[in-house]
């Protein structure tokens, strides 16, 4: 799960008018862009840098549901959730694949990753802190992230469109399944269905914020979208996963956090929208900043599995090159 | 019969649950994305295996109880689990040994179910999970030698692995007097006859990776008649949580 909102990309790039023009003429026809074909290196950059979020972002989101996975309150969900969680890692390890085919290693990405260097989705800075949270990021931060990656399926650059079809396909599963805990939770007992509603007081926003800026602040958006990175501006996507999901809400019979949330009939060239209360930019920066509940846990969590398995991974390479060594005494 | 036989089920189905619970512990914080992974999976197969063996035992026992009831409702006092699966998990050679050795008697454990029960249900829960454990036992095997004949580190927490872990063994060979009764009416394999092949398998991975089966003259037993050590009270605590705390409540 991963949404936009790629922070601090640089497209900037120094090719010949010629190169530039011949490159955009493949990108207007719809033609993939493959490891191996020549790229501004503007496009390159953007790409590495938007593949390892979304990788890191699958990485770091295994935490906040991990949270979960050992006070899971059935055997189904258990199962569930650690399946849901396994496949996010699963996301990870594609998408840095997908990386690798632009010349980065996993291995620089995650030193980066861990430094502090590359940002994640800022949701996961956020706390789980109640089993309908379990819901609520089902429903609405993998709900975000499906508006947002669907297009991406699209995307101008070959390997990453193709690591997203197939993502794409598991996050709508997994946000049918965070929805279901939703509706369970609201058909159950009182305390349950307050519960969902704290979930989905908490969550709200930050979902809302997950498609980064508003257009007229995103700096790079133009860019990302002539190069058919991306296909929607921030905006849009917001706009499309919110006129998805108050209805959701509606039938789920909670209350959106919003209190200028209202349907607007000319919005959407008159097809109708919701209009939607300010969101809280402030917060926002300040948790790509790093100054969110869970940043300074989350890298944390990150460091101490890599420091703890660091024997684990010098060993199976020492134990390679012993039984290589031995394999060729023996010849 | 139907009271033994839910017993051994039970016994059984508390070995998976809380040997995949302890699994999903590591998830997101695995040494290596794909050992996260892997894990994981390890740790699904043996709550699937929880599953269908608490359902059985549900539908045996025909009181109305679900799986649910079984794994949620039971206090630490009641579960039957050995004592080897309720280990922490340590480091991760602690976990990958565990795994090994529950692996190496699971294996032809459910391979003779499989092959021989006298109850179509048990065969059909034994055939799937044969094929899994296969895939544990090669899995972990192969990482004991990594650790074992790995770096000095390695090897070094590899020898307190076993010597911390090696003690526990015997419990799989023990036979409570419900697990006796399901081998003498061939609805379950008898456990100690998996001896040979779980001597075999073992000695040959801790050869392979240069370690030593120490002796053991007090082996640890008692998780089949509910007598724990201290730390699972702490994970059914955890695990528990939600279905004590809101009783009655549909997740």
């Amino acid at each position: 799960m991963y949404s936009q909102g790629l922070i601090g990309a640089d497209g900037r790039t120094e090719e010949s008018p010629e190169f530039l023009e011949a490159f955009q003429r493949r990108i207007d026809a719809e033609e993939k862009i493959e490891p191996k074909d020549p790229m501004p290196a503007g496009y390159r950059r953007t790409l590495v840098r938007q593949i390892g979020q979304h990788a890191h972002s699958e990485i770091v989101g295994m935490l906040p549901e991990g949270n979960w996975i050992t006070r899971a309150p059935t055997l189904k969900r258990k199962a569930a959730l650690l399946a849901k969680v396994q496949d996010e890692g699963g996301h990870g390890l594609y998408l840095y694949a997908a990386a690798e085919t632009l010349g980065v290693s996993r291995e620089e990405m995650t030193e980066e990753l861990l430094a502090g260097k590359a940002k994640y989705s800022s949701i996961f800075n956020y706390p789980t802190l109640s089993w309908a949270d379990i819901g609520a990021i089902g429903w609405l931060v993998d709900g975000a992230a499906i508006m947002n990656q669907i297009p991406l399926c699209r995307c101008s650059y070959g390997p990453y469109s193709r690591a997203m079809i197939r993502i794409c396909k598991e996050e709508s599963f997994h946000q049918r399944q965070g929805y279901e805990i939703m509706l369970t939770l609201c058909r159950g007992t009182p305390e349950q269905k307050a519960m969902a509603q704290d979930a989905l007081n908490r969550w709200w926003w930050p979902s809302l914020m997950m498609f980064g800026p508003h257009d007229k602040d995103s700096a790079h958006t133009e860019q990302s979208m002539k190069w058919k990175i991306k296909r929607f501006t921030n905006d849009q996507l917001r706009q499309k996963f919110i006129d998805a999901t108050v209805p959701q809400a509606e039938f789920l019979g909670l209350t959106i956090p919003d209190p200028e949330l209202r349907w607007n009939p000319d919005k959407n060239d008159g097809r109708g929208g919701y209009d939607h209360g300010p969101i809280d930019w402030d917060e926002f920066w300040r948790v790509v900043k790093g100054h969110g509940r869970m940043n300074r846990d989350r890298l944390a969590a990150r460091r101490k599995a890599h420091d703890e398995g660091a024997w684990v991974r010098e060993a199976a390479l020492a134990h390679a090159r012993k039984r290589k060594a031995r394999a060729m005494a023996a010849e | 019969m139907t009271d033994q036989l839910f017993d051994a089920l039970i016994e059984l189905a508390d070995d998976n649950l809380v040997l995949g619970h302890r699994l999903s512990e590591w998830c997101g914080h695995a040494p290596m994305l794909e050992e996260d992974l892997a894990l994981a999976n390890l740790a699904l197969d043996l709550v699937g295996t929880a599953r269908a063996l608490y359902s059985l035992a549900a539908e045996v026992e025909g009181k109305g109880r679900t799986e649910d009831d079984l794994a949620y409702l039971r206090v630490e006092r009641e579960y039957r689990n050995l004592l080897l699966v309720e280990r922490p998990n340590g480091d991760f050679g602690h976990t990958i040994l565990r795994q090994f050795y529950f692996a190496a008697f699971m294996e032809p454990f459910w391979s003779a179910a499989a092959a021989g029960s006298s109850d179509a249900r048990i065969r059909a829960i034994a055939a799937k999970a044969a094929k899994e454990m296969a895939y544990h036992l090669r899995h972990s095997g192969e990482w004991v030698v990594r650790l074992g004949d790995g770096t000095d580190e390695s090897h070094r927490r590899m020898v307190a692995a076993v010597d911390a872990l090696h003690h526990y063994t015997d419990e799989l060979f023990v036979a409570s007097p419900a697990a006796e009764a399901m081998a003498g009416a061939g609805v379950l394999p008898r456990r100690e006859a998996m001896r040979a092949e779980w001597d075999r398998l073992v000695g040959q991975v801790l050869a392979e990776a240069g370690l030593t089966a120490p002796d053991v003259p007090w082996p640890q037993i008692g998780g089949r008649e509910g007598l724990h050590g201290e730390e699972l009270g702490h994970m059914l605590a955890e695990m528990q949580y939600l279905q004590r705390a809101y009783p009655g409540a549909t997740w």
